[in-house]
């Protein structure tokens, strides 16, 4: 195999809870070199949640949403509260490419590891700090995680039924949104150190980012003073667009959606040319957007009498966009991700954690493809590692600062 | 402007709707000299999508598109003609990036998948987002923004039991696939520099939903502990109070509920003494439904009502609990927050005029993020670009009347 694109990089991984450690993730499976650091005094926060394997004691070792997020990387544990502590991880950080971090604001400062003090030692690190709202304005103090970010940036307004309040939204979109532009940002900082030979910093505000992939709903008010709500399902053109319940109970759904007048009469046609389909309020785009409720109700008639691969099949054949609306158990039982080899399984010590299927990488590369590595690692599990072969410090050393809990 | 970060990288952008374009539009953004790349005479399907200044659907004025492609130069070239096909593997030879979004097929079908590409520049990356990927037997399918959300996992468990799967507002399933495909352009693009030689990415959406969208990926591991599937409800929280609230102005967000948060929203409340009370203060009264339906009626919804969003956040904020307020596009344009960061973009542009955009999704004094020139007129740069290959005007004008441009 040749090298991992990212192969030679080190990155030091002060990253919590899941906008940092996704960021992370992206680049050790493409190779980096991830050192993470954590302490247990001060825990990564997804070691307290949940999947737990069923019938185990949860814990911080067998956490699904921890060896999720943190597989490919190398952990250390530093107590960054004792005197000796921001100094060890300077030393981490001298020997690293780029530095991620997510805390809160003020954090990183009150370590001194803020950029003013990393840049004086290490004047080429690339320093990445991913805040919620950035440095300057109004919220930059305020507490935020990646799912408030949701109601903060119009989405939750414009998801859900009309009829019905914003609907609450259970994921964090924020965070994985945040953590590709984050490595974006860093990557593209490390080609410009390429060219120029200059380290920098970047500040990401999560608000932004996200509000950055809104553009139809901030542009309608630019440009329009349209203020866009609720609409469940429904396109801004689109009709038929919505997903429709198929025969075999609730995991049965399937989504419909058609754009041109040729696709609509490839759905009737699919649909066994039904007489209700010959309507004229049905007969061209603009019509069947306006009776899109009764349109809706006539082809789930249809779909609820098909499973939904069924439906997706016939209606695919024919040239109509339609796929099932999978469920977490919908998506590992099928059979394109698994013919492409998108699981990967992960073993883990734990007897219950043992060879779990986990998603795959999040793209294919030719020739640099990324790998899974190694599981996410315990606590502290590579510090004589970390230390040892990659700092040089005698094993004694390392002993004794373990047993100062300085590394915790 | 400092010189930017992709400065000097050369992408030709076959790319069209909206994932491709936002990926170009990413690396344009940070610097690259993007060249688009149009079928003559319609253009990019995105200029038919809306919304369009001043609600007029002409091809020149779709804000969709004028924001998707910002800092691009644009051609138009018919690539199943012999002559166009041509001159774009001309281009290609001094291209450092090649984008597109066709479906899979079509690619190989014209001849120019990465192997051909790669025997004229060795150096290419090339990447091709899709809906489903390359390889697998969905490959050629068709599919739209909600139709993709919804094989990702999240769609399914959003929304009300009763009812259908809904999607989240917008089409930010597209912007996310466009944005990771810049991230696997630069990765490949950073190891071809240190290599010396391309290579060839396949994005699928499908798979970039799976595994980054939201916590599709511990649902796996859920569903592999419990054999259980995850389903639809109002409420994602058990505890109170949790979920979205109305208030006086429209709709809050708190995450007030658990032993961990509540004594924090009894302070908010003014009243500490709830923190203890067994009613509603212990892990057992957290989880029982009746006690949130008391506690929401006589005690939260009193004190929500009469507040503002942002009065309800402040006093949210202060006693640390996690909490925003339901901003819609109007609110979020208004806010003093971006308004002090400079986060709009104002860009001048010959048919509409200035019109305000979103703006740098991160921020460096070193490596600035900028808008250099405004989305190309339909064919817009030919004369330019094909002249820098050496096309003369009478050139264009036949390569024009034989429908290559």
């Amino acid at each position: 195999m040749e090298q991992m694109a990212l192969e030679g990089l080190t990155i030091v991984d002060f990253g919590q809870a899941w906008a940092g450690p996704h960021f992370s993730r992206t680049l050790a499976d493409m190779g980096a070199r991830v050192i993470k650091i954590e302490s247990r005094r001060q825990m990564d926060s997804v070691r307290g949640l949940p999947p737990w394997p069923t019938g185990s004691k949860p814990g911080p070792l067998n956490s699904g949403y921890y060896t999720w997020l943190n597989r490919n990387k190398l952990g250390v544990t530093i107590d960054l509260s004792t005197p000796q502590g921001p100094g060890l991880a300077m030393e981490i950080i001298k020997i690293s490419d780029a530095l991620v971090e997510n805390f809160s604001r003020g954090v990183m400062g009150k370590y001194g590891l803020d950029y003013a003090s990393v840049q004086k030692v290490h004047p080429k690190i690339i320093y990445v700090a991913m805040t919620a709202f950035g440095s300057e304005g109004p919220y930059k103090n305020y507490v935020m995680y990646g799912r408030n970010q949701i109601y903060l940036s119009g989405l939750a307004h414009t998801t859900g039924h009309p009829e019905r309040p914003p609907h609450p939204i259970n994921f964090s979109w924020g965070d994985p949104v945040a953590a590709q532009h984050a490595a974006f940002a860093m990557l593209s900082a490390l080609y410009y150190r390429n060219r120029t030979g200059k380290g920098q910093y970047i500040e990401l505000s999560q608000w932004e980012s996200l509000i950055g992939i809104t553009p139809e709903n901030i542009l309608d008010y630019t440009l329009n003073r349209n203020v866009r709500s609720r609409r469940g399902n429904r396109h801004d053109y689109m009709a038929p667009h919505n997903t429709y319940r198929c025969a075999g109970g609730d995991v049965e759904w399937v989504g419909i959606a058609v754009e041109t007048d040729e696709e609509w009469q490839s759905l009737c046609e699919a649909m066994g040319s039904p007489e209700w389909a010959k309507d004229e309020k049905f007969a061209d785009g603009f019509r069947r957007w306006q009776n899109q409720e009764e349109l809706d109700a006539r082809i789930g008639e249809w779909t609820v009498q098909h499973r939904k691969y069924e439906v997706t099949d016939i209606l695919q054949k024919a040239g109509v966009a339609a796929f099932p609306t999978l469920s977490n158990r919908g998506l590992v039982e099928d059979p394109h991700l698994n013919a492409r080899g998108f699981f990967v399984e992960i073993d883990h010590p734990e007897p219950e954690m043992k060879n779990r299927k986990y998603d795959g990488l999040l793209w294919k590369m030719s020739k640099t493809p990324g790998q899974i590595r190694h599981r996410a690692p315990y606590p502290g599990e590579h510090n004589n590692y970390v230390f040892g072969e990659l700092l040089g410090m005698p094993q004694k050393e390392i002993d004794r600062l373990v047993e100062e809990k300085v590394l915790l | 402007m400092n010189e930017q970060a992709l400065s000097g990288v050369k992408v030709l952008d076959l790319t069209w709707h909206i994932a491709g374009p936002y990926c170009a539009k990413y690396l344009a953004d940070s610097g690259a000299e993007v060249i688009k790349v149009e079928r003559p005479g319609t253009g990019d399907p995105a200029r038919k999508m809306g919304p369009f200044y001043k609600d007029d659907p002409h091809p020149e004025k779709s804000g969709l598109f004028l924001h998707l492609n910002t800092n691009k130069r644009g051609v138009t070239l018919n690539l199943k003609s012999p002559a166009g096909k041509k001159i774009f593997l001309e281009l290609v030879k001094r291209a450092d990036i090649v984008l597109e979004s066709f479906r899979p097929h079509v690619m190989p079908s014209l001849g120019l998948n990465y192997e051909e590409l790669e025997k004229i520049n060795p150096r290419l990356v090339m990447t091709s987002l899709s809906s489903f990927g390359q390889s697998g037997p969905y490959r050629e399918y068709k599919a739209s923004d909600m139709v993709i959300y919804g094989m990702g996992g999240s769609m399914f468990w959003t929304g009300i039991a009763a009812r259908e799967p809904v999607r989240l507002g917008g089409t930010v399933v597209s912007y996310q696939v466009g944005v990771m495909a810049a991230v696997a352009t630069t990765f490949a693009l950073f190891g071809a520099e240190k290599r010396g030689y391309g290579e060839y990415i396949d994005i699928s959406a499908y798979e970039a939903t799976r595994a980054s969208i939201d916590r599709n990926g511990t649902d796996l591991l859920a569903y592999q502990y419990s054999g259980d599937y995850d389903k639809r409800s109002a409420s994602y929280a058990r505890s109170f109070p949790t979920g979205v609230y109305p208030c006086k102005d429209g709709y809050f967000d708190l995450t007030g509920g658990t032993v961990v948060f509540f004594p924090r929203t009894a302070k908010m409340l003014g009243r500490p003494e709830l923190a203890k009370d067994p009613r509603y203060g212990t892990g057992e009264a957290q989880i029982d439904v009746n006690r949130k339906q008391e506690f929401d009626a006589e005690i939260f919804y009193p004190w929500i009502l009469e507040r503002t969003r942002r009065e309800a956040w402040q006093a949210a904020q202060k006693a640390h609990i996690l909490s925003g307020p339901i901003f819609n596009a109007k609110d979020v344009q208004e806010d003093d927050h971006y308004k002090g960061r400079n986060y709009w973009q104002e860009v001048d542009h010959p048919v509409t005029g200035k019109l305000r955009y979103t703006g740098a999704p991160y921020r460096s004094d070193e490596m600035p993020w900028g808008i250099r020139r405004p989305a190309p007129l339909l064919g817009e740069h030919n004369e330019e670009i094909y002249g820098e290959l050496g096309y003369s005007k009478e050139d264009l004008a036949k390569l024009r009347e034989g429908g290559v441009l």
